[in-house]
């Protein structure tokens, strides 16, 4: 059947803020959902709070609104825009919950929508965990034993029934949140409450512990004519009990023989026709490891992170097909991309293997506990193709940019056998290396299948890497000929290791590798294992002789992403890269895109020319230039990883296009640097640099205390610190220097002025901000986790022009040519300069969105020479919009247990989501919406307890409270000083020392809000950090900054629930 | 491992290395796209005179087991694999890709580009070639020895020498005759659990012969090589048309094509593999089929008054099924056994079980 014609306006609902178990997946889903919809001549109306996302440009829908994901606000983007259908399917867990609450609220029916694909009743029986169980017992299709509770004492009762460890699972929460596996009773008490109270309708699953079984799972795809499919099949290396979002996965299947493979797609199938999903679908099986047992562990009825993963893993492109599903075509009436020729109703056979790993934050957060269990904890992942597993593992390892290329890692040879025998039963990232090492220590692999569960023939793969690790250890270069070369190329060994372990440098195993002609090769996927020709260039690379890749002869631009989703380095990058990608198209230029993320829009092989999917390491890219060849490289659009690049490309005679590597050098040297400001008369904060624990405290002697402590060339300021003292500096310099540090670490003078941040465009002669930024909180708090304000709040005309003269005589001394970001400090009436980056930031897309400049595009243009001048969007400042857009945080705290919630120079959220109002606390209140906190409401409990240096600022905000009828409660020295000054506020005390304490106060239940200020050091003993992890835990909004919570109380003055607020259409305002 | 070599009539050589039982052999070399089901490829005596390359990388991971025999032995001439897993890993496995190919004379060729070969195959059509299992590759006169290379009579080879009777499980509620032109055992399994009887007849079994133990419905397997060498068996089916319900699955279906004056051709490089799309027109469904063909019934010459063109291959538009209006005969294509690949279509069996109890109801009460 063909398109359904009575579809003529489709609102498609966007996932949010990326937080930890909803990343970017949903971007890729929901912009190919937005660009299938308009290709059927479909206006789209788009919601989504996330400003970073691609899906929010109004080149991909017709009319956007970043606006809170909440019912309410949806509602009346309804009112205003009516349109006839709702896609719900696309925008995660979050655009399906909301969905689903529009319509049991009759907001759908009241305004005539109707959902698209999938029905309600398909999605209710997917996701209810007790109409789930009846549906599969009603198929025949087995679950694992579990009863659905909505009170502890059930749970527990059933946990007696079927026996420890059982496995809580919270209905409607998105990553595994709140659930976790229990060994005793104990331990069900505390996860089973928690999981309760964070459900949606306080309801659990809990379920027998099956860990131990194989996990597998399909992505299907059915239409309406009940056409259905298989994707692939992937099969997660850890076995059941660890999250999939947190495993290492394979795809397809390895150890599963035909009779099994079968057995569980066409329970797949049987499972997602009895449900009657329309669209694409999920299912995870667990899979008895030594009989044909098996177990349905649960099904997603909407694309998903895994879908994401497939498509890529395939180039069967999921979230089109299925969008196409919901307008009313049948799978047999949808072309192929790929192939050109075929139907999407068909199943991809993949003739290589993919390995996906997933991006910890565990890098970054030293003290979060690394163990890995049913709750995600990964904020992004890589994907590496190749066709061996071994050479899919190692591509897939050196993605993660932990500076690691191989499995033989410092951090296990280290270790003694106690330690190793111990390490060995823990379920974290480092496992995979742990295996290894047990393996080079001659542990059989009998034992180690015993301890991990981890089937045979993976434990058999890595140890076969482990004996080529060896084997090159004995090896020199001189004695290798082509086949064995070619051997060790093909398990994925990279020249850097080769050249460690055979004694050599690089350049003599790249040398050997010319002279003996052992040179990367490409093939493509193309979905059907070479059977048909395939029309679109994605390209995997092996060290086969014959390759797929087909260089053209035009003009053409390599565009380096940006790599896995981390803290630091989200998903703008990835708005950057693919907008760069566009400027190049309009350009005339043919354009290649480099990544191995999987979620994203840049790795979809529609948005570039030719799209390689490799590691972003120099050699991988290396390879791709010399297949290639491009006129040139742009680095400045790939965050960090694309910068570390910059000095690789220019050595292998790449032009750089924009800004020169030697302006990233001037950025980060501190030496130039400070020449650079000299030159330009901008001061910056005094600084040194220093190598020793000795140097630093002699340079925060004489600076003064505070002084802030880092490394250079890291992103996200990670290991940034505030040192208060001696101590501090002895503590943060400790944490710094367990990784080898190649670059000097910067000490320099902390000053608690206001923040601000500019964006710009040099084109060699002038520049464009676009906007100034402010920040709601006091330089210390770091850009990415500080509420920011466009345009500025509190900025003088004279201070813009000092800014702009600042900004334009930067940007020029360190010759930018293109993006270039700026944080300065406002400091008793004085501009100081922070940080200079001359790449694209963080706040690119926001601006771009609200300003109307499409940064990226005339940035990109300003590399080719064009001048601002000649562009519509002239020089110097932007014209200020009458709009004001507030950028607010997101964190994932209640994901990474351990992990201290207090803001610092140290990034640690997750994503990002934007208000856009007339007024700055209209577009306060927005974003303090979107990022979910929940107002505190009068009658509630606010907890307060603030440093002495905050002492005197915390009154008004006390005194507010006090008047509005919420309950105060204070630690000591806090209540003695609101009491003096006639506000109510009970005395708590500390904890262990007495009850109540703050945390008996938490557990009433009836606080809204907590203020925090932390006193120095962050060890986890500490009273402030117990405090603030029990907030994450019992789901309060903990502020740690004045700052923030000043802009809280403004929103509350308000009295306005964000339904009250007008929906803002973005073409409206630019 | 020695050293070995695929060449092929094109001129292409590959070099990789011998496993299995290391001898030279020369065959049709196809290609098969499914990712698992190595096993009952290779017993498949569909596949006999061929060598067979799979697309598939990784091959032998999940070993071979006493239960996934598709016959007794496996057919296929060569085995092309890129590699070759020595350690296999499932609770079934009993031996390995190697163990298994040596035990049965055949050999195997690991760490060649079997993407290339497939990309070779897939331009210039399927074509003969040979592994050569030596330490150093000369063309000699190999080309010439390619080019007068025959097959033979495969379905012969392949097929039962004697009638086998497979009896029902439970009790017998009907009497099938299997025509064996290379028969997968996944078609006598599907059968015997539905409650048939399944007697199994030579591929030259006459009209008569099968008559004879008064089926209720006929079956007609799948096998190898071309159909139109196979002229007893055309004859045969052309003498029980309309006589009794048929089913033909593969062979079993160009053959019935051909009894009743279609013609049948060589596609370029065929279809094998377990993600093949068929379209049933008569119900507007598209199901994923498991094939295994080189042949196929030319769409243009049914004969539109007796043959009813059932299903349809939605990639290429070839003739995937007949429908036969005045015969209680119908005939697919593709593969409803399965084995390897996906279920989906194995609802066709229950199709013939209607088939056979309306008839034997109607013999009832006629």
């Amino acid at each position: 059947m063909p398109r359904d014609n009575s579809i003529q306006k489709v609102l498609v609902i966007g996932s949010g803020p990326i937080v930890i178990g909803q990343a970017a997946e949903f971007d890729y889903a929901g912009t190919q959902a937005c660009q299938a919809l308009r290709s059927e001549g479909i206006e789209v109306v788009l919601v989504n709070s996330n400003p970073a996302t691609i899906m929010t440009d109004t080149d991909i829908a017709d009319i956007v609104y970043i606006e809170p994901l909440v019912a309410d606000v949806v509602e009346n983007i309804i009112k205003k825009e009516r349109p006839d259908s709702l896609l719900p399917t696309l925008g995660g867990q979050t655009g399906l919950n909301l969905a689903m609450e529009l319509y049991e609220t009759g907001v759908l029916d009241k305004y005539n929508v109707r959902l698209l694909g999938t029905n309600t009743d398909a999605i209710k029986k997917a996701e209810d965990r007790q109409a789930f169980k009846d549906t599969m017992l009603s198929i025949g299709e087995p679950c694992i034993a579990s009863r659905v509770v909505n009170t502890l004492e059930d749970a527990l009762d059933f946990a007696q029934e079927v026996g420890y460890p059982v496995i809580v699972r919270p209905a409607y929460t998105l990553g595994g949140t709140g659930g976790g596996i229990c060994n005793d009773e104990a331990e069900l008490r505390e996860i089973g409450e928690n999981g309760l109270r964070l459900s949606r309708v306080h309801q659990c699953l809990i379920e027998k512990c099956i860990a131990g079984w194989k996990e597998i799972e399909y992505e299907v795809v059915r239409d309406h004519k009940g056409n259905v499919i298989t994707v692939c099949n992937m099969e997660n290396l850890d076995p059941v009990g660890v999250h999939t979002g947190d495993s290492i996965v394979v795809a397809p299947s390895q150890t599963l023989s035909d009779k099994e493979y079968q057995m569980l797609r066409t329970s797949a199938l049987k499972i997602i026709s009895a449900l009657g999903i329309e669209g694409g679908c999920n299912v995870q099986f667990a899979l008895h490891p030594t009989s044909f047992e098996y177990a349905v562990i649960e099904v997603n009825p909407r694309v998903s992170r895994s879908s994401a993963l497939a498509s890529k893993a395939t180039g069967y492109p999921i979230a089109k097909v299925a969008t196409k599903i919901a307008i009313g075509y049948g799978m047999d009436e949808i072309i192929n991309a790929v192939t050109g020729k075929t139907y999407a109703c068909f199943e991809p056979t993949l003739d290589y293997c993919v390995v996906k790993i997933p991006k910890w934050p565990f890098d970054k957060f030293v003290r979060a506990e690394r163990t890995l269990g049913t709750q995600m904890k990964a904020t992004g992942e890589v994907m590496a193709i190749s066709n061996s597993f071994e050479g899919a593992l190692m591509k897939a390892i050196r993605s993660l940019e932990l500076n690691m290329y191989t499995l033989e890692q410092p951090f296990c040879t280290k270790l003694t056998k106690e330690e190793l025998d111990e390490k060995l039963y823990l379920i974290n990232d480092e496992r995979i290396f742990i295996l290894a090492e047990a393996m080079r220590r001659g542990y059989d692999l009998d034992t180690l299948y015993q301890i991990t569960k981890i089937d045979h023939w993976f434990l058999q793969r890595i140890q076969r890497l482990v004996q080529t690790e060896e084997w090159l250890k004995t090896q020199k270069l001189e004695n290798f000929d082509a086949k064995s070369l070619r051997r060790v190329k093909q398990l994925g060994f990279p020249d850097r290791v080769i050249a460690q372990y055979v004694g050599c440098t690089r350049a003599q195993v790249k040398a050997m590798r010319v002279a003996l002609n052992v040179q990367a090769s490409y093939k493509m996927v193309d979905t059907c294992g070479a059977e048909f020709e395939a029309v679109s260039p994605y390209y995997y690379s092996t060290y086969d002789e014959v390759t797929d890749a087909q260089p053209s002869q035009n003009k053409k631009v390599l565009v380096i992403g940006s790599g896995p989703i981390r803290i630091g380095q989200g998903i703008e990058f990835d708005y950057c890269s693919v907008h760069a990608v566009w400027a190049l198209k309009k350009l005339g230029y043919e354009t290649i895109i480099a990544n191995n993320n999987p979620e994203t829009v840049s790795t979809d092989f529609d948005t570039s020319d030719v799209l390689y999917f490799e590691p972003l390491t120099d050699e991988d890219v290396e390879n791709i230039v010399e297949t290639e060849k491009p006129m040139g490289a742009i680095v400045q659009v790939g965050g960090q990883t694309a910068i570390k690049l910059t000095q690789a490309l220019s050595d292998m005679g790449v032009p750089i296009l924009g800004s020169q590597p030697d302006s990233v050098d001037a950025a980060e040297d501190r030496q130039r640097f400070d020449e650079v400001l000299e030159k330009c008369g901008v001061p910056r904060p005094a600084g040194k640099t220093i190598f020793t624990t000795e140097e630093a405290l002699q340079a925060a002697a004489e600076l003064q205390y505070p002084v802030l402590l880092r490394p250079s060339y890291v992103l996200g300021g990670q290991g940034m610190e505030i040192a208060y003292n001696d101590k501090d500096v002895v503590e943060f310099m400790s944490i710094i220097q367990r990784t080898v540090q190649e670059h000097p670490i910067l000490v320099d003078k902390y000053m608690m002025g206001t923040e601000i941040e500019v964006d710009a465009i040099c084109d060699g002669d002038d520049i464009l901000i676009p906007g100034i930024m402010e920040h709601v909180e006091r330089a210390g708090v770091h850009s990415g986790d500080s509420i920011s304000v466009y345009p500025s709040i509190s900025l003088s005309p004279s201070i813009q022009a000092v800014i702009m003269e600042a900004t334009k005589k930067l940007a020029k001394a360190l010759n930018v040519i293109g993006l270039v970001n700026i944080q300065y400090v406002l400091y008793k009436s004085r501009i100081y300069v922070i940080e200079v980056n001359p790449r694209s930031s963080r706040t690119v897309p926001y601006i771009s969105k609200v300003t109307g400049v499409p940064m990226v595009e005339v940035a990109v243009r300003t590399m080719f020479g064009e001048k601002l001048r000649d562009m519509p969007y002239g020089t110097g400042l932007y014209p200020t919009s009458h709009y004001h857009a507030v950028k607010a945080p997101v964190f994932s705290f209640e994901k990474l247990h351990n992990v201290d919630t207090n803001l610092g120079p140290e990034m640690k959220s997750t994503g990002e989501v934007l208000g856009v109002a007339k007024s700055l606390e209209d577009a306060l209140l927005k974003a303090i919406t979107a990022t979910n906190v929940k107002l505190p409401q009068p009658g509630s409990d606010i907890v307060i307890t603030v440093r002495d240096s905050d002492k005197e600022d915390i009154l008004p905000m006390a005194r507010y409270f006090d008047q509005n009828g919420f309950h105060i409660y204070a630690t000591q020295g806090t209540a003695k000083l609101l009491n003096s000054q006639g506000i109510h506020a009970e005395e708590v005390f500390p904890i262990d020392v007495g009850s109540p304490n703050v945390l008996d106060i938490l557990h009433r239940g009836n606080t809204g809000l907590v203020i925090n200020t932390p006193t120095r050091g962050r060890k986890p003993e500490r009273d402030g950090f117990r405090i603030r992890r029990k907030t994450v835990e019992c789901s309060v909004p903990c502020l740690t900054s004045l700052d923030t919570a000043n802009a809280m109380i403004r929103c509350m003055q308000l009295h306005k629930h964000p339904g009250d607020l007008e929906v803002v259409d973005l073409n409206s305002i630019t | 491992m020695k050293k070995a070599w695929l060449a092929l009539e094109n001129g292409a050589v590959f070099e990789g290395q011998a496993f299995g039982a290391q001898v030279d052999s020369i065959g049709e070399v196809v290609f098969n796209t499914g990712m698992t089901g190595y096993q009952e490829v290779l017993t498949d005596p569909s596949y006999a005179g061929q060598i067979v390359c799979m697309t598939y990388p990784l091959i032998g991971n999940y070993g071979l087991n006493a239960e996934d025999y598709e016959s007794n032995r496996p057919y296929v001439r060569g085995f092309i694999v890129r590699e070759n897993e020595t350690q296999p890993s499932n609770f079934r496995s009993t031996e390995t890709l190697d163990g298994f190919l040596l035990r049965y004379g055949i050999t195997g060729l690991c760490g060649i580009d079997t993407r290339a070969l497939t990309k070779i195959l897939r331009e210039a059509g399927t074509m003969r070639g040979k592994i050569v299992v030596a330490d150093a590759f000369e063309w000699g006169d190999l080309q010439a020895t390619l080019q007068a290379w025959d097959m033979g009579d495969v379905v012969q080879q392949v097929c039962v020498k004697e009638r086998e009777v497979h009896p029902a499980q439970g009790e017998c509620q009907f009497r099938v005759a299997l025509c064996d032109y290379g028969l997968k055992r996944n078609i006598i399994r599907s059968l015997t659990k539905r409650g048939c009887e399944v007697t199994v007849f030579p591929a030259n079994a006459s009209a008569a012969d099968i008559l004879a133990i008064n089926p209720d419905g006929i079956m007609l397997s799948n096998g190898p090589g071309d159909p139109k060498t196979c002229i007893t068996a055309i004859q045969t089916i052309r003498d029980l048309m309309g006589q009794r319900p048929i089913f033909g699955i593969c062979l079993g279906h160009q053959l019935t094509a051909l009894a009743n004056g279609a013609d049948t051709g060589k596609l370029k490089y065929g279809h094998r593999g377990a993600n093949h799309p068929v379209k049933d027109l008569a119900h507007d469904v598209t199901y994923i089929t498991s094939q295994n063909h080189g042949y196929a019934v030319l769409k243009e010459t049914l004969d539109e008054s007796r043959m009813e063109l059932s299903h349809v291959n939605l990639n290429d538009g070839t003739v995937e099924g007949i429908r036969y209006k005045d015969a209680d005969v119908f005939t697919v294509q593709f593969h409803p056994e399965a084995s390897p690949g996906p279920q989906d279509t194995a609802y066709l069996f229950d199709e013939f079980i209607a088939h056979m109890k309306k008839r034997k109801g109607g013999v009832h009460h006629a």
